[in-house]
């Protein structure tokens, strides 16, 4: 642990706020006060932090820059406003945000927290403050960029607001912390991309915070496309706080990175609120994929929706942990939780773990695990009727996940994500 | 076209077949009659290629040792099995499922794969054989399917594929009358010379509908009278009973 914070000072600017300063030095005096999570500690008993913190990643520096249609190969492209940022960095010539309708802002985060009079400290202090935790204090003292999305009362963006994060190739492991702050007006909608990739093989650490707040009646669907290094490391937080009668869809895949640990963080703060969250993990070869979520129900009659499916192959360890809090007060709650794993090795391994804590009378919850294996009967089924096993097993699998894939509602970019899945399970056949 | 010699099979030490001898040639309709736990579906498996079972024995497919073929690799041959149980497979369309299988079956055999546009042309066309309700086409396999839907659904498929030897296990068994006589239609639509049917059936009823050549009686892992089709209104007549009996003899557990 020291070797990872030896040297690491908090990203201060004269220019920067006050706020900016302050709460920077905090978030670094608080890593070094608690350190980073150990097996003890309950939401981190199956990942361990020790691989990444082993490693002596530098700061990253700007990367080499690549072409339009290198960027569009490896995360797509939506038709609509796009940031796309290289180990960090902005990058203006690649970022498209023409067009954008009046009074919605899309823009790159460096030279709004440099002119802040402090409009953005709720929305960039928030994850510390409320639960500090030592990457999101990390990304808290050390990013400098990322995205800053304002959609203002009563606008319905169309098209995705696509954010995309690159790691180009370095010459030591660097590692970025970016910061995408998201504020949607009341009774706004839009829907909002983030990929984040890099370079095949190449070692890095990609430690990212979503802030996202939805005043009443808004309407967010985020997705979520992690596919980064099969080398890299990947921690990410989602923090989404919700107004009354707003709704989050929250679509996650994990793919990529030896080692990612994606947390959602859900709390529904006014009533009627509405959340759903989607996720796959497809674990392969030696990779581990990490889950949290928590959903937070404090305000009466809102609604929780929850289903995350894994399949994990060969060597690799797939977790899912899901709370869902329902505090006293939170009346007619309605949560529902589904998380379904699909094991296709004796050495794959995968831990899922409900947590409910019900606080509140007259609710409904409901949850249901389950972890398998491809059903024998259905693989024979398939084989009498001439289907080679292998392509047996691949459609099985691929049905298992196609549910997930379903839910994908621009067009361009459910045909990105399955043929990023196609590939992520095409690879287990080979093995197979 | 199919010729059993001595098939035993066993699982966990238990024999379930005890010497099945039995051929059939092209053109032929064969049906299997006999007790629950006779063997029947066993031997209707073994056939299929399912891999649960200790197989001993010969079976010859147009000269081929079938029991050393996998089961895509019978299919591609031309065997077919119309499940007792079809297999619920959700989150596969029932339509993308079969258009996959047959070419899966046209690739091996070296012909042309047929598009979705020439695909849903034939399916409609054999769906209308035994009568099925074009909303299934889109519904995942078998999946809320009711037990007569599983049961069209099987002889759809056997109309798509078009098998030179069709096993139908037990296909009357949850069946209505009038179900009963649109799925004995749709299979007497593909009753030909060239292609063998294996029928097996605890009730005589199925056979008024597809009727015989041979008929075999089958009990305790063995074929105990064979003949043709008035065996089967004899054994309804009858009953199981004195095979049953025949074939415990002295000293058999009871």
């Amino acid at each position: 642990m020291t070797a990872f914070l030896a040297g690491l000072e908090p990203r201060i600017d004269a220019r920067h706020p006050a706020w900016l300063q302050a709460l920077r030095h905090a978030a670094l005096q608080w890593v070094a006060e608690h350190g980073f999570p150990t097996a003890r500690d309950e939401a981190w008993k199956y990942t361990r932090v020790a691989p990444i913190l082993e490693i002596p990643f530098q700061l990253a520096e700007p990367g080499p820059r690549w072409s339009a249609a290198q960027v569009e190969a490896l995360v797509g492209d939506y038709g609509g406003p796009c940031l796309v940022f290289f180990n960090g960095y902005f990058d203006a010539g690649l970022s498209e945000l023409d067009g954008l309708p009046p009074g919605i802002e899309v823009s790159h985060l460096a030279p709004q927290l440099l002119a802040d009079s402090g409009a953005l400290e709720g929305l960039f202090g928030h994850a510390f403050q409320t639960r500090p935790q030592a990457f999101t204090a990390l990304n808290t003292a050390l990013a400098e960029e990322g995205a800053l999305v304002r959609i203002p009362a009563g606008t319905t963006v169309e098209t995705p607001i696509h954010l995309v994060f690159l790691a180009a190739a370095g010459v030591a492991p660097q590692v970025m912390h970016t910061r995408v702050l998201v504020q949607m007006g009341a009774g706004s909608r839009a829907t909002l991309v983030e990929s984040h990739a890099g370079i095949e093989g190449e070692v890095y650490f990609s430690n990212a915070v979503s802030e996202v707040v939805l005043e009443a009646d808004a309407a967010l669907e985020h997705y979520k496309v992690q596919n980064e290094s099969r080398a890299a490391f990947h921690v990410a937080l989602l923090s989404v706080r919700q107004a009354e009668g707003s709704a989050f869809t929250g679509h996650s895949w994990a793919l990529g990175a030896a080692l990612a640990r994606q947390e959602v963080r859900v709390v529904l703060e006014g009533p009627g609120a509405q959340v759903a969250l989607n996720g796959l993990y497809l674990p392969r070869g030696v990779q581990h994929l990490d889950n949290q979520t928590t959903i937070e129900h404090l305000a009466p009659r809102c609604t929780s929706r929850e289903l995350y499916k894994g399949v994990v192959d060969d060597r690799g360890h797939g977790v899912f942990d899901g709370r869902i809090i329902v505090r006293p007060g939170a009346m007619k709650t309605d949560a529902s939780q589904t998380i379904k794993t699909l094991l296709l090795s004796a050495t794959a391994q995968a831990n899922t773990q409900p947590r409910l804590e019900i606080l509140a009378d007259d609710v409904k919850c409901a949850h249901g695990a389950a972890v398998g294996q491809l059903d024998e009967q259905a693989v024979f089924y398939l084989r009498s009727r001439g289907l080679p096993e292998a392509q047996a097993r691949s459609l099985l699998t691929f049905a298992f996940v196609s549910e997930l894939l379903e839910r994908i509602g621009p067009a361009p970019l459910r045909a990105h994500v399955e043929q990023l899945v196609t590939a992520q399970l095409r690879g287990l056949e080979v093995a197979a | 076209m199919l010729d059993i010699k001595n098939l035993h099979a066993g699982v966990e030490g238990r024999e379930i077949l005890r010497g099945i001898t039995l051929r059939i040639e092209a053109g032929e309709v064969h049906a299997i009659m006999g007790p629950n736990g006779s063997g029947k579906s066993t031997l209707a498996q073994v056939l299929a290629g399912v891999d649960t079972y200790q197989v001993s024995g010969q079976v010859l497919y147009d000269g081929q040792d079938l029991l050393a073929m996998t089961p895509e690799e019978r299919a591609v041959a031309g065997i077919f099995l119309a499940f007792q149980y079809p297999v619920e497979i959700p989150g596969v369309g029932n339509l993308y499922f079969l258009r996959t299988a047959l070419n899966a079956v046209r690739k091996q055999r070296g012909l042309e794969e047929l598009d979705a546009m020439d695909f849903l042309e034939l399916a409609k066309e054999r769906m209308a054989l035994v009568e099925m309700d074009p909303s299934f086409m889109n519904r995942s396999v078998n999946v809320d399917f009711s037990g007569g839907e599983k049961k069209r659904n099987e002889i759809f498929q056997m109309a798509i594929l078009e098998p030179r030897l069709a096993i139908l296990d037990e296909t009357d068994s949850g069946l209505d009358i009038d179900a009963l006589r649109t799925v004995a239609a749709g299979v007497n639509a593909l009753r030909s010379k060239d292609r063998a049917l294996l029928v097996i059936t605890h009730y005589q009823r199925l056979l008024d509908y597809i009727v015989p050549d041979r008929v075999h009686v089958m009990a305790n892992g063995r074929i105990e009278q064979s003949g043709d089709k008035d065996l089967a209104l004899q054994l309804e007549k009858h009953g199981y009973g004195s095979y049953e009996q025949a074939a415990m003899g002295p000293g058999a557990k009871t």
